[in-house]
């Protein structure tokens, strides 16, 4: 029997509004509420919400034979939180069910993982204990921002305590081999990792509104019989996608709720195939390779790598310049600040900022606030600058500058000390010169 | 194919962005197979590059007596009674003596000199109408007398030429604009351009715009059918091997340049008020206005009276050698004209490693990724991004780099060979 795994990633980023240079040092408030709220609305209400509805009922109606994953970014949970607290409600019903897994990643959707051991441990943390706070889950399974993944990466998710991780199936890494087994790390066997099938994933995800396409229209039947097709031997069908893909991406008028509906209950019913979680898969299924991957890879783009999101100087230069505060934020118990840090290493701010979408357009311009890379740039530019200047009233820019803030802290009391001696020291001459006067006077 | 070209002006006697297009066309043009392009400029000074092309001056075209040309030296030349019904006359009492004269048909009168050839200025002066009559009337001659395929006019000082040479030959007539009067003016169109400008389009076979800005300005305020109309971008001729002259800034401040005619089109108020609001910000910045204009006194007060003499300079008039040598200073060009139909500057600028913020009301803003681009009256944004460009060095420095090679896909060749394109559906090729 093969396994379908299917998983969804639940992401929003706070938006920043437009941050002139007029408002470094000015105005400390980054955000965009109105933009933030009108799309999280939006998509809650075409997306988030109808979907997980539906997706109770299957639920429920095939006796828990459906069973799905997710992953929350902290960030999406907290604008959930402003703005549709009923979201979180229904995924609360969702978990409930006890047919529905969490998975850990960065509580900011942030690319630390490619920066820093420490901060990026810091914040998986964080996440997890969000994800136990509202569905009372311990996750046992990694998915790292946008499908990052490398060896070493890997071999530190292993360190942190997680069974098994999420990855993209990307051609140039799998070659000839199919993303539909389990494979290990190629540093730590005991990891594994879950190869996304990328062709049928993007089917229902991009493909599936497109008439262009030679499959379209894409209905259950259809899907379900590619799914048979595969090689009987192959255990596991990794179906990843973003979950703005229904209602969304694809519209409700495409019929992509009537096609979810109607494929989840054929494979229920199915005596072939089944669905499961990526921790049950883990549990189940043995690792048939190791997956060796030395420079990370993620979903995005044709490429499959990481320049959509540090591909130009800019995208570097904006990442170099935030995570050179990161020692400094150790220090920092400001909640403020803690906060604001959080969000500005969304990984959003850097995809803003590529200018890939010049060849390649539409998806690096859905959901983009600019109007170009060059004022992506510029305003997250702006706002790293006013940050840094709040950081550094609370915590001084390095030890260079502390000694050097503890020295004229001491030259200051010693100049006191002197002013004090030399005023002492005239009280004691100035007698005499008075004296005179006083005699002449007489 | 052979192609009659009216123009107005050619380089290196310019006076804006027309003569150089021309010329980096013709040269484009002149790099393709089976296309020979003859230039007609209403006066011609005798130092224009004519390596590739052959450049005619109407002032040099004698009315009554007709000298014929021969492509290749060597061949024996020939004079040629041209049968016109123009009637020379050199002074006002000549003119009274043919007068009295019987015609046979309506005659027209024109003033020509000694050698009965009609005096031109080449320039935008006061008789410019007069001018552009007569060179009509010369392009005729022209017209009549030589053999070719196809009649193109640049621009509406030349559109009449354009006219009088399909009206004498029959061969169809392409026009290009470079320009509308709703871009000089911002509007208040001169009725008289106007309808000059309208005739030539409508009697035009094809019309190329060099933008699609341009060609939905033709198609919405000269009421044109868009079908006829074809957008072809202009171009930069690439440089090379400028001597780069050692040449230090004064002080070690950023400087930001406007460049350009000091008109109500290009916008120079909203540089000033940018460069006023960057200013109180920022303090080693510089600010340029270079060109000159009808609107420089205007701005001159205006940036006294904001108080910032002392950081914004103006220059006045540049000729080549000085754009480059100030493009050499400059950390960031901005154009934030009003009505750019294209806009060949931040080409140049880009050539010279500058990065650029461009209006979104220009042509050039069309095919130009790594520019930046604004609307020009948001100067909140256009001092945004000039701060950030000078504040962070990773955004210049992918503009430079990036923007120089982007340019340098920007080919004469390739305007031409758009070009050809429309001849040759002209022609049935």
């Amino acid at each position: 029997m093969k396994s379908i795994c299917l998983f969804f990633q639940v992401h929003q980023p706070f938006r920043h509004r437009r941050y002139r240079f007029f408002d470094i040092g000015n105005d400390h408030y980054y955000y965009d509420d109105y933009a933030n709220e009108t799309i999280l609305r939006r998509v809650a209400e075409n997306s988030y919400l109808p979907t997980n509805k539906l997706l109770l009922k299957l639920v429920k109606k095939t006796d828990c034979k459906f069973k799905v994953s997710f992953s929350i970014t902290g960030v999406a949970l907290e604008q959930f939180e402003l703005y549709a607290p009923e979201v979180i409600k229904s995924f609360q019903d969702l978990a409930e069910t006890g047919c529905v897994e969490f998975l850990s990643e960065t509580f900011s959707h942030s690319l630390a993982s490619l920066k820093d051991k420490a901060i990026f441990e810091q914040q998986v943390k964080l996440h997890d204990q969000r994800i136990f706070e509202l569905f009372g889950q311990k996750p046992k399974v990694f998915r790292n921002t946008e499908m990052i993944y490398s060896d070493s990466i890997g071999a530190q998710i292993y360190q942190m305590g997680y069974k098994g991780m999420l990855t993209e199936g990307a051609r140039h890494v799998l070659g000839w081999k199919s993303p539909n087994f389990v494979y290990v790390n190629a540093l730590n066997p005991r990891l594994k990792v879950l190869m996304r099938n990328y062709k049928l994933s993007d089917d229902i995800s991009f493909r599936f509104s497109n008439t262009n396409w030679s499959e379209y229209p894409l209905t259950a039947d259809k899907f379900t019989g590619w799914l048979n097709k595969l090689d009987p031997k192959e255990e596991v069908v990794n179906l990843f996608l973003s979950y703005e893909s229904f209602g969304e991406r694809q519209p409700k008028e495409s019929g992509i709720f009537r096609f979810l509906e109607h494929w989840v209950q054929d494979v229920a019913k199915s005596k072939t195939l089944k669905f499961t979680t990526p921790s049950e898969v883990l549990n189940e299924l043995q690792p048939v390779s190791v997956v060796s991957v030395p420079n990370p890879i993620s979903w995005a783009d044709e490429e499959r790598d990481l320049t959509a999101w540090l591909g130009n100087d800019m995208q570097k230069e904006a990442f170099e310049k935030l995570y050179d505060l990161r020692h400094r934020m150790t220090f920092c118990s400001n909640d403020e600040l803690q906060k604001d840090w959080n969000y500005l290493q969304v990984s959003d701010h850097f995809y803003y900022m590529s200018t890939k979408f010049f060849s390649n357009g539409e998806v690096h311009s859905y959901f983009n606030p600019f109007d170009s890379p060059f004022e992506a740039f510029i305003n997250y530019m702006n706002v790293l600058s006013d940050f840094k200047i709040r950081l550094n009233t609370v915590t001084p820019e390095n030890e260079l500058e502390q000694e050097v803030a503890a020295l004229q802290k001491l030259i200051d009391e010693k100049e006191k000390k002197i002013r004090k001696m030399e005023a002492e020291l005239q009280r004691f001459q100035k007698p005499k010169p008075r004296k005179k006067p006083a005699v002449k006077k007489k | 194919m052979k192609v009659l070209m009216f123009g107005w002006e050619f380089p290196p006697h310019i006076s804006g962005g027309l003569g150089t297009a021309c010329y980096g066309l013709t040269k484009g043009l002149a790099g393709l197979k089976n296309t020979d392009v003859l230039f007609v400029v209403p006066k011609a000074f005798g130092d224009e590059d004519q390596s590739v092309i052959q450049l005619i001056g109407a002032n040099k075209i004698p009315v009554a007596q007709k000298e014929i040309f021969f492509e290749e030296a060597g061949k024996k030349m020939d004079y040629l009674e041209v049968q016109s019904e123009i009637i020379p006359y050199v002074n006002e009492e000549e003119f009274w003596n043919l007068k009295k004269q019987r015609m046979t048909s309506n005659p027209r009168f024109v003033k020509t000199t000694e050698g009965l050839n009609i005096e031109f200025s080449g320039t935008y002066g006061p008789n410019l109408m007069e001018e552009i009559k007569n060179y009509a009337l010369v392009a005729e001659i022209i017209a009549q007398d030589r053999s070719f395929d196809l009649i193109h006019a640049h621009d509406w000082l030349a559109y009449p030429a354009g006219i009088a040479a399909k009206n004498i030959s029959g061969k169809p007539l392409v026009i290009h604009v470079h320009a509308t009067d709703f871009d000089r003016s911002g509007g208040n169109v001169n009725p008289t351009v106007y309808a000059i400008e309208r005739q030539g389009m409508e009697m035009a076979d094809k019309i190329i715009a060099v933008s699609n800005f341009t060609r939905q300005t033709v198609i919405e305020k000269y009421g044109i059918a868009p079908e006829k109309i074809t957008t072809v971008y202009n171009a930069v001729e690439p440089v090379f091997g400028r001597k780069k002259k050692n040449l230090r800034k004064g002080v070690n401040e950023k400087v930001v340049t406007f460049l350009g005619r000091i008109t109500l089109q290009k916008g120079p108020e909203y540089f000033v008020e940018a460069a006023w609001l960057v200013l109180k910000k920022m303090d080693n910045v510089r600010f340029v206005m270079a060109g000159s204009g009808d609107k420089m006194n205007e701005m001159v007060n205006r940036v006294a009276h904001l108080g910032m003499a002392d950081k914004f300079h103006f220059t006045g008039f540049l000729d080549a050698d000085d754009v480059y040598q100030m493009f050499r200073m400059t950390d960031v060009f901005v154009m934030p004209s009003v009505s750019e139909p294209f806009g060949i500057v931040p080409l140049e600028a880009m050539q010279a490693d500058v990065p650029v913020i461009i209006s979104n009301q220009s042509g050039v803003s069309e095919i130009l990724n790594h520019a930046i681009k604004i609307d020009f009256w948001d100067t909140y944004a256009m001092a945004d991004f000039i701060y950030g460009l000078l504040k962070y060095p990773a955004l210049s420095g992918f503009l430079k780099k990036s923007g120089k090679k982007e340019v340098g896909g920007l080919t004469w060749q390739q305007s031409a060979q758009h070009v050809r394109n429309v001849y040759a559906s002209l022609l049935n090729m």
